[in-house]
């Protein structure tokens, strides 16, 4: 059995990559201890800044907005209803983790609530099925719909940050896929900090992208935050889950190998090791008035305009 | 016997091994699981026991 190296107590994790055991009380200072290092290192936001965080319902978001405001900084919440049920009520059920913690948070934390459908008439597995290659597509999809709709919010309501809680899973799985396809361009944008542009794009932020999934739900488990265990019903097969599969073999056999790759690369993007390539130009799409790097619409607005040409046609 | 439970599957288990020896011999991966025993979060080299509820939970999130 490991003892906590801080008190000596009954461990409940080891983290071999960091070869650290800590008992609950001391793991959970530890994340936020380290949370609030890594905002610093990566100059993510100040206390001054209107943070909002968006929450899924799982445990990353979940726990990201508890740390947030545990630490002292003003960070709001945006759950979106994507519109997924596939049987299972997926985002209903979601929504519910989300107003449930929201529930016990200070009067003056506030939560917002978007419902794709209501918005756009279609739910994201519709908006999907607007595409060439339907139910495959739905991740993209449903990434560039949270995008879009994540800096539409802050933007109209005056947040200065954008926060998720991707952690370094997450990360290292995007790296590791835009590796085996030399994606140069994903290469150099991805970061744990993207600051804003002059072109609408909100300052966006991943705080908790120095965790290990791992350590994120067991934040979760010990501050008795209830989320959403079950996954995206819509996720079942996706690449991104078969490359964290890879990683975390070779993570249990070679503990440290996901931390090293992610920090090897941000290091490598620090002492200018990749080359900055060349960079669309961004400009403002001319139906929603986002950033975009393509003239005319940007992808969101480029994915919905069947749906608009069908109801064009209907009302004609 | 202990009781594991693990997403939807539930199985008793007579010998007192450790939490990463379960993880390992149910062929998951212990990078991707946590182990709650009796209620509290516990790590890889807990053991089992003779008697409780030990829920097995999946880390891995995303698409």
């Amino acid at each position: 059995m490991h003892r906590c190296r801080r008190c000596a107590a009954d461990s409940v994790i080891n983290m071999r990559q960091h070869r650290l055991a800590l008992c609950e009380a001391h793991f959970v200072e530890w994340i936020e201890q380290i949370t609030l290092r890594f905002i610093k290192k990566h100059r993510m936001f100040e206390p001054d800044d209107r943070i909002l965080v968006a929450v899924s319902g799982g445990k990353d978001s979940l726990s990201l907005w508890r740390i947030l405001l545990k630490l002292g900084f003003q960070a709001d919440g945006l759950y979106m209803d994507l519109g997924i049920d596939a049987g299972c009520s997926y985002s209903k059920r979601s929504g519910e983790y989300v107003e449930k913690f929201a529930q016990n948070l200070s009067p003056n934390v506030k939560l917002h609530v978007l419902d794709v459908a209501d918005i756009y008439g279609k739910t994201v597995p519709e908006m999907a099925s607007l595409r060439r290659g339907g139910k495959k597509k739905s991740c993209s999809v449903c990434g560039l719909v949270k995008r879009h709709e994540m800096n539409r919010v802050a933007r109209e309501l005056g947040y200065t940050v954008l926060a998720t809680g991707h952690n370094l899973d997450d990360e290292a799985a995007v790296l590791f896929g835009n590796v085996l396809h030399w994606e140069a361009e994903y290469l150099v944008r991805q970061s744990p900090m993207l600051p804003a542009d002059g072109v609408g794009l909100t300052k966006r932020a991943k705080p908790l992208a120095r965790f290990y999934e791992r350590e994120t739900a067991a934040y979760a488990i010990i501050c008795n935050i209830e989320y959403m265990q079950e996954e995206c019903p819509f996720s079942v097969g996706a690449t991104s889950l078969r490359l964290k599969e890879v990683l975390n073999s070779m993570e249990n056999s070679s503990p440290g190998t996901k931390l090293q790759f992610y920090f090897s690369f941000l290091r490598a993007k620090e002492n200018s090791l990749l080359p900055e390539g060349q960079r669309p130009e961004l400009r403002s799409c001319e139906r929603c008035g986002q950033a975009t790097g393509a003239p005319g619409l940007c992808a969101f607005c480029r994915l919905l305009e069947p749906a608009r040409a069908a109801s064009r046609l209907g009302q004609d | 016997m202990v009781k594991v439970i693990f997403k939807n599957a539930e199985l008793e288990i007579p010998g007192n091994i450790t939490i990463r020896a379960l993880i390992t011999d149910l062929g998951l991966n212990p990078q991707s699981v946590l182990a709650v025993k009796d209620g509290k979060l516990v790590n890889n080299e807990t053991r089992l026991g003779h008697q409780g509820e030990v829920k097995l939970i999946s880390v891995i999130s995303g698409g």
